[in-house]
């Protein structure tokens, strides 16, 4: 079985990071009731005998002793990171996997890519060499940032950059939570789109996030906790908003924590199929290789159901439908978009639990017909069935969309961008760092402007007549 | 249709008998041995009152649905070879179940019979599965050391199954295969299970059925190939189908094609199941292939089993090697609860199994009843494009296999009609028969067809059409150019399809 390597960079990063390494656990907690060290653990954790000295000896089988995270954390402010060292995860981590400074990087892009990029090259090529040796068989990087601040935006797209160039073979998914439009942080615009550039042209696959989504999802889901209604009462661990810690100390949540478990949630859905067996296996590497017909438009708008399960126990099927509808409304996607009304050019569906394959049939003829595919791939659909199902829930769905829909977000950002930059508004404290020139700022927006007419291009085809081309003559 | 005497008929049929003459000459000469063994020619083996041995084939499980596929099989053809209802004497069923364990399973010291297949795959998760479900059976296993996986899969890319994991791992491959084959006096081919939408069974299998060709010249090849979902399991499966099927082509003898969509719909519609899984699935076609290889008189009034079906199969359906697309159908179908309460008739069964062939109907339920062959002597018919459904189905060769109580009683005249074969072929040549008493899989009376005829043209255009129109606009071929797979490779296996679709055209 290959492995993942989680990269968390920046405050935004490392917050998620830990929310999903909480849920990790969690769940192999909830399956793991022998304690043996199998294949789905492998995946993201190392089995250490700490008893021994220096780095720990990897026991590849047999009884689990010492859980290690296979992940890097990096951060240039010591805050996050030492709360993750000191709290309830410690001893998944130990300090050989972390990078940290404490002069921050003034959410400035710049100062993130190529002050901190070049001064810590060598470490982090280091520290991301020993935690692949430890691998035998590394499929894929998880990079989890932020794209409005300075570390997790400019030395994240660094590491992307390293990355490539050291681990040429090995995919690149990143998670990158955009800012929304009312975003404290005034150059966020610039971040953002300098760090676009990098996406484009060096990310396999990107999973964009935005904060005002998840918090919407948040909302909608204490106002169901807090209603009060008659059959209501909602089964705590299958919030999909709450983590191991959570559930034990509520009251010490941390105020981003909820939104973030979302996001540490989408990230176990998407490797369950590789992690855990199913009838209809889907591995990480069929994500691209499905939903990335051209090698820029590698976006990709995620959704998650249920939220919540209700308490009581039947389930009857038309709550199963229901999972299959909700994953199509833009109440339930992680961005701000509406996917239903847009083009779609691709679209997986990652099924987990009691789910057969008559069921995912029924529900694609139900659903497809509102949907709009591009012309050459009228049936985009990718599916996968799972057969263990998250904690707290009978079945859950993730969809992943490769979709026009996305468009909004970029041309926002590009908006942005243009009313700070036409009035070179915060410009200097990017042009006085070394290496930084006007042409980083005019080529990153062309990057972007190339990116968005490449849906435009495809939006134009939408609802046009279908003429199927010519098909090849044979004589016989 | 008549017997025309144009001159693509004509070279058809002169073509043919030489393809002919071969393949029977490779049937029958018992000291054929794969080329990499020159000094191993052995006569067969005679065990004592038992006749001669099975001829073996090797069955290769390939990738997460070939593997899932071939336990059923197994599972299958084990759980009937048990039945104590044969509907035949007690004798008769001993036999039965003797030749069936030679032809699927290998003796082992523990008793347990141990299945002759080997398990591929490049990542481990269904092997593992695999191997323990039939190990927790406790009748039968697969053994120790038949199966080889690799730690990360072909992500759906036909490319990277082809030409990164194909020649990587070929050595390791071939010499499982070699050691498999070591096991058995004489060899009589392969069949491979896969599916054509993913990046293992489809493009490591493609990889590997060429290897197997030039490895083991005179043993022959059978794909079992799944026919994937019309609407996606994988987005591109598409240009995975194309590629696979073109390259099958070349290297293989015979492709038998079963189709999920018409699977399901067995389940849903004859079966009744409400919440259709992959497993349900997978057990209906692994009964449609028990059907067909499970143990078949040798030939009209005799005791024996026959040695080689697979073989017989093949000479008897696969005259040209320009068609090579087999469809299967067997009737009657049904949950093992209304199993008990119903009875058929031979009359019945067969008639419907005739109209299913020849209005080209998937299953025994809604079959187009007005559909009828043309009649002999009048001038030709206007070719019908092939899109039409109430096109009548030409058929190049059959073969009916009927299993049960009065199976002798059974009037087959209906499928020797010449109406239903093309020019090329006498009914005679084009119609083959196998009928055996012992029934099979608790169905007293079940009747399978194996048809090479215009059965897959449809399917196969569908897919043609559908890979065309992604092709056209170039989405996704850089994932597999990335790989050594360039669009010429593309366009070849276009090419190779849409002859295969023209010449099933012309019948």
């Amino acid at each position: 079985m290959a492995q993942s390597v989680v990269v968390q960079v920046g405050q935004c990063g490392n917050q998620i990071g830990r929310c999903f390494w909480d849920l990790a656990l969690r769940e192999h907690a909830a399956i793991n009731k022998k304690g043996i060290y199998d294949d789905s653990l492998k995946n993201f954790f190392r089995n250490v005998d700490t008893r021994r000295n220096g780095d720990g000896v990897d026991i590849s089988k047999g009884k689990i002793r010492s859980l290690k995270a296979r992940a890097v954390l990096i951060d240039m402010e010591e805050g996050v990171v030492n709360e993750i060292l000191q709290g309830p995860l410690k001893d998944i981590f130990d300090s050989k996997q972390l990078i940290t400074n404490v002069s921050g990087s003034g959410n400035n892009w710049s100062v993130g890519y190529k002050v901190f990029g070049s001064q810590y090259r060598d470490q982090i090529v280091e520290k991301l060499r020993q935690t692949a040796e430890h691998c035998d068989c590394l499929q894929c990087f998880f990079i989890i940032h932020s794209m409005g601040g300075g570390t997790g935006s400019g030395l994240g797209t660094f590491i992307l950059n390293v990355l490539e160039d050291e681990f040429p073979e090995v995919y690149r998914f990143v998670t990158s939570v955009f800012p929304s439009g009312e975003d404290d942080v005034i150059t966020s615009p610039y971040n953002s789109v300098l760090a676009m550039k990098e996406l484009n042209e060096h990310a396999d696959c990107v999973l964009p996030i935005e904060n005002e989504s998840l918090f919407d999802i948040v909302s909608r889901i204490n106002q169901m906790v807090t209603s009060g209604k008659p059959g209501t009462t909602v089964k705590p661990e299958s919030l999909i908003t709450l983590n191991e810690g959570g559930i034990k100390k509520k009251l010490q949540e941390k105020p981003f924590d909820t939104m973030n478990n979302i996001v540490g949630n989408l990230l176990l859905n998407l490797t369950s199929s590789a992690r855990f067996e199913g009838s209809l296996n889907m591995d990480l590497n069929e994500i691209t290789m499905n939903l990335v017909p051209f090698p820029q438009l590698h976006y990709l708008v995620s959704s998650l159901t249920p939220l919540y399960t209700l308490a009581d126990v039947n389930v009857p099927p038309r709550r199963l439908d229901q999972m299959f509808s909700d994953a199509f409304s833009k109440d339930h996607q992680l961005i701000q978009a509406d996917p239903k009304h847009s083009l779609y050019l691709a679209c997986a569906l990652l099924v987990r639990g009691n789910v057969q394959i008559s069921d995912l049939r029924r529900n694609i003829e139900r659903l497809k017909s509102a949907l709009h595919f591009v012309s050459w791939n009228q049936e985009g659909w990718k599916t996968s069935l799972c057969s263990v199902p998250p904690v707290g829930h009978s079945h859950s769905l993730l969809a992943l969309a490769n979709n026009t829909c996305i468009k909004p977000t970029f041309i926002e950002l590009k908006k942005r961008f243009t009313r700070l930059y036409k009035k070179k508004a915060h410009l200097h404290h990017y042009l006085q760092v070394d290496g930084m020139e006007e042409s980083c700022f005019t080529e990153a927006v062309s990057s972007l402007s190339s990116l968005i007419e490449s849906y435009n291009e495809l939006d134009v085809t939408k609802g046009l007549p279908i003429h199927d081309p010519l098909r090849l003559n044979i004589v016989i | 249709m008549g017997f025309s005497s144009s001159c693509y008929g004509r070279k058809m049929r002169n073509s043919m008998v030489s393809w002919l003459e071969i393949r029977l000459w490779h049937q029958e000469d018992f000291s054929l041995s794969p080329i990499c063994e020159p000094e191993q020619v052995t006569e067969p083996f005679t065990a004592p009152g038992k006749g001669l041995v099975a001829m073996s084939v090797v069955t290769v499980q390939l990738g997460q649905c070939g593997n899932q596929i071939g336990y059923e099989v197994f599972d299958t053809i084990c759980r009937d070879l048990h039945n104590s209802q044969g509907f035949c004497c007690k004798r008769e069923n001993e036999v039965y179940q003797a030749s069936c364990k030679e032809h699927f399973f290998n003796e082992e010291r523990s008793g347990v019979p141990v299945a002759r297949a080997l398990l591929i795959d490049m990542e481990p998760k269904v092997i593992s599965q695999t191997l323990l479900k039939a190990a927790r059976s406790g009748r039968w296993k697969y053994g120790q050391h038949s199966h080889f996986c690799q730690k990360q899969g072909s992500g759906n890319n036909w490319a990277y199954g082809y030409s990164v994991h194909g020649p990587k791992h070929e050595e390791s491959i071939m010499n499982l295969i070699q050691k498999e084959v070591e096991k058995y006096d004489s060899l009589r081919g392969f069949s491979t299970i896969m599916s054509m939408a993913g990046g293992t069974g489809s493009g490591l299998g493609a990889f590997l059925t060429q290897n197997l060709r030039d490895a083991y010249p005179n043993s022959f090849i059978i794909n079992q190939i799944i026919w994937p979902y019309g609407t996606g399991e994988v987005i591109v499966q598409n240009y995975n189908s194309i590629l696979t099927l073109s390259h099958l082509y070349r290297s293989s003898d015979a492709l038998l094609v079963h189709e999920n969509d018409v699977v399901h719909k067995i389940c849903a519609k004859l079966m009744n199941i409400k919440q259709i899984s992959f497993r349900d699935v997978n057990q209906v076609i692994a009964h449609q292939l028990g059907s067909v290889f499970q143990p078949t008189y040798s030939s009209e009034g005799s005791c024996q089993y026959r040695r080689n079906p697979l073989g017989d199969l093949m000479a008897s359906l696969v005259p040209h090697p320009e068609f090579k697309m087999l469809g299967l159908r067997n009737i009657p179908q049904m949950s093992e609860n209304s199993l008990s309460y119903t009875t058929f008739a031979w009359t019945g069964l067969l008639k419907h199994l005739r109209q299913m062939l020849i209005s080209n109907a998937k299953m025994e339920e809604g079959i187009d009843w007005q559909v009828r062959p043309p009649l002999l002597g009048l001038p030709a018919l206007e070719k019908v494009p092939h899109n039409k459904e109430s096109h009548f189905n030409t058929s190049i060769a059959n073969l009916v296999i009927l299993r049960g109580k009065d199976v002798h009683s059974a009037d087959l005249g209906g499928f020797k009609d010449p109406a239903l074969y093309t020019s090329w072929l006498q009914p005679s040549d084009a119609f083959s028969e196998w009928r055996t008493h012992r029934a099979f899989n608790k169905y007293e009376k079940s009747a399978a067809l194996v048809s090479n005829s215009q059965f897959l043209l449809k399917p196969l255009d569908t897919v043609i059409g559908k890979a065309w129109n992604m092709f056209a606009s170039k989405a996704y071929v850089h994932q597999y150019t990335k790989f050594g797979i360039e669009e010429e490779d593309f366009l070849d296996s276009f090419t190779v399809l849409e002859q295969v679709v023209a010449s099933y055209c012309n019948l």
